[in-house]
């Protein structure tokens, strides 16, 4: 692993397509170790299986970027988008597929990414998520994880933080959130055909929004290291 | 002829309706089905609704129909991988996708546009688009 400019210091960390191509593998893993617990989140107040449709998906990823070479961040992420979409099999993967490729424009030719280009990256992919699955803040899903952890992210980087200190504050926001759809009743996706028996549970795709920004933080620490 | 697209999580699904709708239209219209993963699992992806649209798709173009949450979304993500002449002549209907697949094939069998094919199904629109 190295970092770009390391040299230049906490504030101007940007970040390689070697970075970002191991930040994504590391996304997996975790998805693959929650596998379990996403499924049974989902097993309250869905189909069970977005745990399953998460590894599924993030396999297929992983075994696409084996050995991809590029020095553009927004090809890496479009192809992560694209095996998102065609390997999910749920409603997460439209919704992540079309995250990942908006976020992928956001970035297209770019060899580095410093905090702004996150900033662009989760913006554009919160867009996405929105126009595809129609839904809001407060709905029960992945957006009221990602909506106040780009936030946060924003916040930050309009105080001068660093990319790493950045993060933390994005994954304290995110679980905030996921916690947060536990004291709501779900009004998009499978969860909204229980309508008051979705109270008291929590959504897994906002679980799994949270899980994947925690990823992104730890991979962080363990780049600046 | 209007091509018909029907996107269902499960196979089972997709094939009675294939039964109910050949039943009203012996003579066959283009029609392509979505049931399942091809892992042969229950769920959709745009992939495979991608190429049941190819399957079917002609100038006159093409009618999607689809049961309930992700369905939806697979359709729209297929249909954004169409060139842009392409994706004008796709509709997808938020009919009740029993009813609505009959009125399709009986319209798509006599030949019906697609614009006003479209437009009878409108009173079978159950709200799950949007
Ligand atoms: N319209 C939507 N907008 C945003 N997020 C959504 C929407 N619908 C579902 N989700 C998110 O997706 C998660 C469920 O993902 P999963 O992979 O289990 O798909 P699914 O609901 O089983 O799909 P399907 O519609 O095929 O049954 C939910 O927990 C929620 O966070
Ligand atoms: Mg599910």
């Amino acid at each position: 692993m190295t970092l770009l400019s390391r040299k230049k210091g906490e504030h101007g960390l940007k970040l390689s397509t070697s970075d970002i191509l191991e930040i994504v593998r590391d996304i997996g893993k975790v998805i693959e170790d929650n596998k379990q617990y996403l499924t049974e989140l989902d097993a309250a107040i869905g189909d069970a299986d977005h745990g399953i449709n998460m590894a599924r998906g993030f396999r297929a990823v992983s075994q696409k970027l084996e050995g991809m070479r590029s020095e553009d961040i927004g090809e890496i992420l479009k192809a992560v988008g694209m095996t998102l979409v065609s390997n999910v099999g749920g409603a997460s993967g439209p919704l992540y597929g079309t995250a990942f490729i908006r976020a992928a424009s956001a970035v297209q030719g770019k060899s580095s990414a410093g905090l702004d280009d996150f900033v662009s990256m989760l913006d554009a992919a919160i867009e996405g998520i929105k126009s595809r699955g129609k839904a809001e803040l407060e709905d029960k899903t992945m957006l009221d994880a990602l909506i106040p952890a780009v936030a946060a992210l924003r916040e930050a980087e309009a105080e001068g933080m660093s990319l790493v200190a950045a993060f933390a504050r994005a994954k304290e926001a995110a679980n905030t959130g996921m916690l947060h759809t536990k004291d709501i009743v779900a009004r998009k996706g499978r969860a909204s055909y229980l309508g008051e028996r979705s109270f008291g549970h929590q959504d897994p795709g906002a679980t799994s929004s949270y899980l994947m920004l925690a990823s992104i933080h730890e991979s962080l620490q363990e780049l600046r290291r | 002829m209007v091509g018909l697209v029907i996107v269902s999580h499960s196979p089972k699904i997709a094939e009675g309706i294939r039964d109910l709708a050949l039943q009203m239209t012996p003579a066959g219209i283009p029609l392509a089905l979505v049931g399942g993963l091809s892992t042969g699992e229950l769920g959709t992806n745009p992939e495979q609704v991608l190429e049941a649209i190819n399957q079917v798709y002609s100038d006159d173009g093409v009618l999607i129909l689809f049961d309930l949450g992700s369905a939806f979304m697979s359709a729209e993500t297929a249909v954004e991988f169409l060139p842009e002449d392409k994706q004008e002549r796709i509709y997808i209907s938020g009919a009740a996708l029993v009813e609505g697949a009959i009125t399709a094939a009986v319209e798509i069998s006599l030949g019906k546009p697609l614009e006003e094919i479209n437009q009878s199904l409108e009173s079978l629109n159950v709200g799950k688009i949007g």
